[in-house]
């Protein structure tokens, strides 16, 4: 059976709390030598630094090889070389095949023409399930459950796929969701409709304000870029109202923490880094974490259990 | 009237499709290849429909379609009926269903759907509720009728 990963949207609680459960015992130990002898290859045929550094390192602790490309230039991608004979290629190499591409739907299309797992590490602004399963990571870890949680997502929601991603993954776990987002960036229609379809309450609201963000138990922060944006005007009068302040923390729960799946730019001001509420720098340490656990579940290895690889 | 009973009865055995809107009479005859068809295939367009003002219609001598030839057709106007002639006789008249999934019959409209720049099949899930096509690779919808063939 392939066990690749494209996307997590549907996973269940016992799948989801299986991988939380192994992220959180490579946050005790990172450096578990699980896949001494096996060989992860990072194809990137779209360049993404973070990520692909997140993925080596967690290969690397694991006791991996790592070999790949950062480059589609440099690949015979450039010469016309269709995916599928270049996944064909590396599957003759590789135990597990982490990919990034800039098409929609690369990562399925792939784990179908070979039977070495794929983990998708982003394809184009479809699914990034690595992503998500290190924001559900960090909501566990800061809030102790996944339960009955206000989670406030706010920005750009239109083409945030972090933030799709997680309002589906989040679907079993009885969440209330509030999204804030100027009008050309709202909510797209067939989230809302998902929402409805599973019972996932949530309200939508345009102001971004002290009070507003009282009650929330995540504040999950995007960014409002300027090229998204078909009315220069309305970027120019919004493009502060999004922007998260120090003197807005004045009303929150003192559980709330503060998630961005960055780079961030200026829609999280610098004074906010000091304050015990703000987590995404964590939050990106915990990719790590996650994409251990995510490495290991595609091979059926766990740190869990004794079995090597 | 009159030359519309005589196109149907002057079948002996075969399958008549009717009611395709004439803009579509062209692509539905190219769906069901009749280019490569050694049967007498007669192709009518423009003629009178108390339904639908004009109408096509397609008619093939000993030739009954199968439900998965004839299913690809729906997504392209999904109000076809279907005739089924043996020795003079209607043995059978239905509409065409829609399948429940297409394999390489529609063109995703997302140009940055990987289907649009791999040599590759298409797979299309059909909601046949929303009368809208879900693309398997990328997750774009596009609604039945109003679709791009490959």
């Amino acid at each position: 059976m392939n066990r690749s990963i494209v996307s997590i949207a549907n996973y269940s609680k016992e799948k989801i709390q299986s991988l939380l459960d192994m992220a959180a015992a490579f946050e005790a130990e990172p450096n578990r030598p699980l896949l001494e002898g096996k060989v992860v290859a990072t194809l990137f045929f779209e360049p993404s630094t973070r990520t692909r550094l997140s993925f080596e390192t967690a290969a690397n602790r694991l006791g991996a090889r790592v070999i790949g490309f950062t480059d589609p230039k440099v690949t015979s991608s450039s010469k016309g070389e269709t995916l599928k004979d270049t996944i064909k290629m590396v599957s003759n190499y590789a135990d597990v095949i982490v990919m990034r591409h800039r098409l929609e739907g690369a990562a399925l299309y792939a784990s179908e023409v070979t039977d070495v797992p794929i983990i998708n590490a982003g394809d184009g602004s479809n699914l990034h399930p690595s992503q998500t399963m290190l924001d559900i990571y960090s909501i566990y870890k800061t809030q102790g459950t996944l339960e009955n949680l206000n989670i406030y997502m706010v920005g750009d929601l239109k083409y945030g796929r972090t933030v799709h991603s997680l309002l589906m993954s989040m679907r079993p776990y009885n969440p209330t969701f509030h999204f804030i987002a100027p009008r050309e960036l709202e909510m797209p229609e067939e989230y809302k409709r998902y929402c409805k379809e599973n019972g996932i309450r949530f309200e939508e609201r345009q102001d971004f304000t002290e009070d507003t963000i009282a009650d929330a138990d995540i504040l999950y922060m995007t960014r409002v870029q300027k090229e998204r944006f078909t009315d220069l005007m309305e970027y120019e009068r919004v493009k502060d109202a999004y922007i998260l302040r120090a003197d807005m923390l004045g009303k929150c729960r003192e559980n709330m923490k503060i998630l961005h799946p960055l780079p961030r730019v200026n829609e999280i001001e610098y004074a906010v880094d000091d304050s015990p509420h703000a987590y995404y720098f964590q939050q990106a340490q915990n990719g790590l974490y996650a994409r251990e656990a995510l490495i290991c579940d595609v091979l059926g290895l766990s740190p869990l259990t004794t079995t090597k690889a | 009237m009159k030359t519309k009973d005589l196109l149907v009865a002057a079948l002996a055995n075969g399958s008549v499709i009717d009611h395709i809107p004439c803009d579509r009479l062209f692509t539905i005859a190219k769906l069901l290849e009749l280019e490569k068809s050694e049967n007498p295939v007669t192709i009518g367009n423009n003629l009178e429909s108390k339904k639908m003002g004009k109408k096509g219609l397609i008619k093939v001598a000993d030739k009954y379609f199968t439900d998965q030839e004839l299913s690809r057709l729906s997504v392209v106007c999904p109000d076809m009926q279907l005739t089924v002639i043996r020795d003079y006789e209607v043995t059978e008249k239905r509409e065409i269903a829609l399948p429940d999934s297409l394999t390489d019959v529609v063109q995703c409209v997302n140009p940055v759907c990987i289907t649009n720049n791999e040599p590759m099949h298409t797979l299309f899930i059909v909601d046949k509720a929303s009368r809208t096509l879900r693309c398997h690779y990328c997750g774009k919808t596009q609604k039945i009728g109003n679709i791009k063939l490959k």
